[in-house]
């Protein structure tokens, strides 16, 4: 299980090992238990990314969250409830009309509000910082070649999107660098405005080139009859819409979790309904990805994370919360702090990807 | 395996078909070069082929096109996959999947191939590219030349009995070119697949071919036959066999190797004849590029380059895709700030300057020509660059009609042929007067008559003082105009030299001529031409 193999692990076990540390992220403030994970994510990525562009976007997501945290704190500072306590310093305060009562502008600015404000934009930083990982371990092309057959046609649209965009950054910089060339206002209002025309042309154009080009590859021939796979792909799509409410209102502890079960239950009847229905089609796979017991030991991981964080809940669940009341150091509960560190275990039992730099023999071949 | 049965295309509103009336037969296994100017019809010949035209690009087909006894009226592109192969003319358009892998089995997903043949013919297909280390690669890190061979790849995994290419190497550099012809004549040779491929570079892939269909300008005019008859007399032709008929070679040789063995006659025919171009006296410093050292993020672009520039003199710049031309050219023209060292135009450092302004110094024709062109019509395209440039009314168009005559002036900038497009932006950075102008890759898509012309315009711009640079892969047109070239490799500075030295003496960068006629110093047919007809020694018989 542990030899070195060549095909990297199944994407679907990295989505869902960042996908349980970010539910684990979602459950708790204390600082001490998301830098935990944070530190966690950050050592599994630097030690298994793959090699596509992609594998970047953690640091990006990374920036993405200081950026959350930053906002959070300066809105709590600037226009933030008046939350009692400490105080540290004091705003110049704006009165508002009665109408506009709730919003407050400046006041005196708490050491409850800024550490508070501070841990949710931390919360929300972690998170990124989960789905960044899940980008850099297994790129979204990948996970989209996963999806059922039923799905095919909404992941290939997928596909084309996510390849779009980088080409219409691309575009747009070729259509500044040609009214520079013009002798024209590259920046301001001026320079924006007929950008417009030629970057949508430029889209266009390439979007028939690609349509072209999968048409002769014999994109869309024979499958299945239509109505058949409409009614699949709805149930398929519907059931995910529904695992995604049921999961959401699981986890948020504050609604009624019978309920959120229930919807789970559906919403994967009919996920698994519509993979059934849709496995024979007139398609085949080149290299599936395969399932095995390193797939299972870092999903295994990431559900250690999770279970340590409800355990850690259900037996103590204030020492999951930053305490502002009187204002202390976060506690360190053993169990979660102990089930996020199991977490970290695919950095080593994760097959390591091929090297992403040609090698000099390649480079003469 | 590919026939065409009185086949006439009309495209939606336009009034002349793109093809009339053309008849074509091509067997199995052979490699079937298609020729002809600009805008005669060669896309929509190699289209006609899977069907993309009609079922595609809309229009009327009327005649019958069967491939493996197959009539496109029945079959759409999809239900031809298996049939036909079809690469087009930018390969970075076509890509579907983001690994090298990945793009070659995607034609076969769709087949619905058994996952272990899918194996094997993937294994397949990387050995006969020589695609092999790359396998794991994302497509966005590869070069061009690379990018072009895995677009090849994932046409040719399916299996198709025929493989239909257009322009696969316009945007490569020579040794790249020759690397992606050298694969298709492996699949041909190997594999027994029946290649339809247009290309403009005729002297890259002459050599390979067993038929040529030429397209003539007038309606009807498609001919084909193997390449010795087609090209005694066709208007376009290589450089070798332009030199045979200068010569009188027969048969007409088609590779240099052929033609070699007629050299030590003409050498001995051409001995001491040769008048030395005189080397134009170096006209006042125009620009000057000084210790310059550029990257994109951790990848260096450009490392401690330093050049000069001067009044009168056609520089081409040369080498390896990504080796810095176009980076160089983006530093001149003020595209980009120097990170470390200096550029100068006439003093002043371009990137510093308001873009109303620069253009008064130095003026670029990008690689895509198109991309300057924004308004509905030549004459409003004209009228925008008056005004962008503060000229006079009329400046524009007045240079336009210089270089070439009769555009009409309600004609949209798209509807242009390669050559007349390329002639507008040519005038629209002209108009305002640049001392130094700069093209990137100007005869990509271009036939030979369109490049003649450019090639004369280029030195009449040098002899009227401007100083023109240009960027590019095309030897031919060095030999044509360049008085120096600069040669460089990875960033750096290789070879800075007058052409006649540089290009005799480098294995890739040498013209058709030059490696005939070596280690005799010649560049052109023309300088060929001019010294046997000086003397009378045109015997005609040969040697």
């Amino acid at each position: 299980m542990l030899r070195t193999r060549l095909q990297p692990l199944h994407p679907i076990a990295w989505w869902c090992w960042a996908g349980t540390l970010a539910a684990a992220a979602s459950r708790t403030t204390n600082p001490v238990l998301l830098g935990l994970v944070l530190a966690v994510v950050a050592w599994v990525v630097t030690t298994r990314r793959n090699n596509s562009p992609w594998a970047r976007s953690f640091g990006a997501l990374l920036r993405l969250g200081l950026f959350v945290i930053a906002i959070r704190v300066t809105v709590q500072v600037l226009f933030g409830d008046r939350v009692p306590g400490t105080t540290w310093f004091s705003l110049p305060s704006v009165p508002l009309p009665s109408w506009a009562a709730g919003v407050t502008i400046g006041g005196p600015v708490t050491a409850q509000a800024v550490i508070g404000a501070f841990c949710q934009g931390l919360q929300i930083a972690v998170i990124l910082a989960c789905f960044g990982a899940a980008n850099s371990l297994a790129s979204s092309f990948r996970l989209l070649r996963c999806v059922p057959a039923g799905l095919y046609e909404v992941a290939v649209a997928v596909t084309v999107a996510i390849t779009f965009t980088p080409q219409v950054v691309l575009s747009i910089a070729r259509v500044r660098d040609a009214r520079r060339l013009r002798g024209r206002a590259t920046s301001g209002l001026r320079g924006w405005r007929g950008l417009a025309v030629p970057v949508l042309d430029g889209a266009l154009e390439r979007s028939m080139a690609l349509a072209a080009s999968m048409d002769a590859r014999g994109f869309g021939r024979r499958s299945t009859s239509p109505g058949r796979r409409r009614a699949t792909a709805a149930a398929t799509l519907a059931g995910l819409v529904g695992l995604g409410i049921g999961l959401f209102q699981v986890l948020d502890s504050g609604s009624a979790s019978g309920i959120g079960l229930a919807v789970v239950l559906v919403g994967g009847g009919l996920v698994i309904g519509g993979l059934v229905a849709s496995s024979h089609g007139s398609r085949s796979r080149y290299r599936p990805d395969r399932w095995l017991a390193a797939e299972w030991l870092v999903v295994l991981a990431g559900l250690a994370a999770v279970a340590g964080v409800v355990a850690t809940g259900s037996n103590d669940p204030n020492s999951l919360v930053q305490p502002l009341y009187p204002l202390a150091l976060p506690a360190g509960p053993v169990a979660a702090l102990a089930g996020v560190l199991l977490a970290a275990v695919p950095s080593a039992i994760a097959p390591v990807p091929v090297p992403a730099r040609p090698k000099l023999t390649e480079a003469l071949a | 395996m590919i026939a065409f049965d009185r086949v006439t295309v009309t495209y939606p509103g336009v009034a002349v078909p793109a093809l009339e009336d053309v008849s074509l037969t091509i067997e199995e296994g052979h490699l079937a070069l298609v020729i002809g100017p600009t805008g005669s019809g060669k896309s929509t010949l190699l289209r006609c082929v899977n069907g993309l035209v009609p079922h595609f690009s809309g229009g009327s087909l009327s005649g019958t096109v069967t491939v493996d006894g197959r009539s496109t009226e029945r079959y759409r592109p999809r239900d031809l996959a298996d049939a036909v192969g079809y690469v087009g003319q930018d390969p970075d358009a076509s890509f579907v999947a983001d690994t090298v892998e990945d793009e070659l089995a995607y034609a076969m997903e769709n087949l619905g191939v058994e996952p272990a043949t899918m194996r094997r013919r993937v294994e397949d297909v990387l050995d006969a590219l020589n695609l092999h280390a790359l396998r794991q690669r994302a497509i966005t890190t590869l070069s061009g030349g690379q990018r072009q061979r895995v677009a090849i790849g994932a046409a040719f995994t399916a299996a198709p009995r025929a493989l239909v290419l257009d322009e696969p190497t316009s945007s490569l550099d020579p040794v790249s070119a020759e690397e992606v012809l050298a694969s298709l004549a492996r699949l041909v040779h190997d594999q027994g697949t029946t290649i339809l491929v247009a290309e403009h570079r005729l002297e890259r892939i002459v050599q390979f071919a067993d038929v040529v269909v030429e397209i003539g300008t007038r309606p009807g005019g498609v001919r084909s036959g193997s390449p010795a008859s087609i090209f005694a007399t066709a208007e376009l032709a290589p450089p070798v066999v332009r030199l045979s008929r200068v010569a009188g070679w027969s048969p007409v040789p088609l590779s240099v190797r052929d033609a070699r063995r007629h050299a030590p006659g003409m050498r001995h025919r051409l001995e001491q004849r040769r008048q030395e171009r005189e080397p134009a006296p170096r006209g006042d410093r125009v620009a000057q590029v000084k210790n310059l050292t550029a990257a994109y993020g951790p990848i260096p672009a450009l490392a401690d380059v330093s050049l000069e520039f001067h009044e009168g003199e056609v520089m081409a710049i040369m080498g390896r895709n990504g080796a810095g031309k176009s980076t160089l050219l983006h530093h001149l023209v003020g595209l980009r700030r120097a990170q470390r060292g200096s550029v100068e135009v006439l003093g002043r450092a371009p990137a510093t300057l308001a873009a109303s302004e620069a253009i008064r110094l130095v003026g670029l024709v990008p690689q895509d020509p198109g991309a300057l062109l924004c308004a509905e019509t030549v004459a409003g395209e004209c009228r925008d660059a008056d005004r962008d440039g503060g000229l006079f009314e009329g400046a524009t168009r007045a240079v336009l009609e210089s270089i070439v005559t009769g555009i009409p002036d309600d004609r949209h900038p798209k509807d242009l042929s390669e050559g007349q497009r390329l002639a507008l932006a040519l005038a629209i950075v002209l108009a305002p007067e640049p001392p130094l102008l700069l093209l990137d890759e100007p005869t990509r898509g271009l036939d030979y008559g369109a490049k003649e012309r450019l090639s004369r315009q280029l030195r009449l711009l040098a002899a009227r003082g401007h100083c023109v640079v240009v960027a590019t892969h095309d030897v031919e047109l060095v030999a044509e105009v360049a008085d120096r070239v600069v040669v460089l490799a990875d960033g750096e500075v290789i070879t800075d030299g007058p052409t006649r030295s540089v290009v005799c003496h480098s294995a890739g960068l040498a013209s058709q001529v030059a490696r005939i006629l070596a280690p005799a110093e010649w560049l052109t047919v023309e300088e060929v031409a001019a010294a046997l007809t000086e003397r009378g020694l045109r015997d005609g018989t040969g040697s």
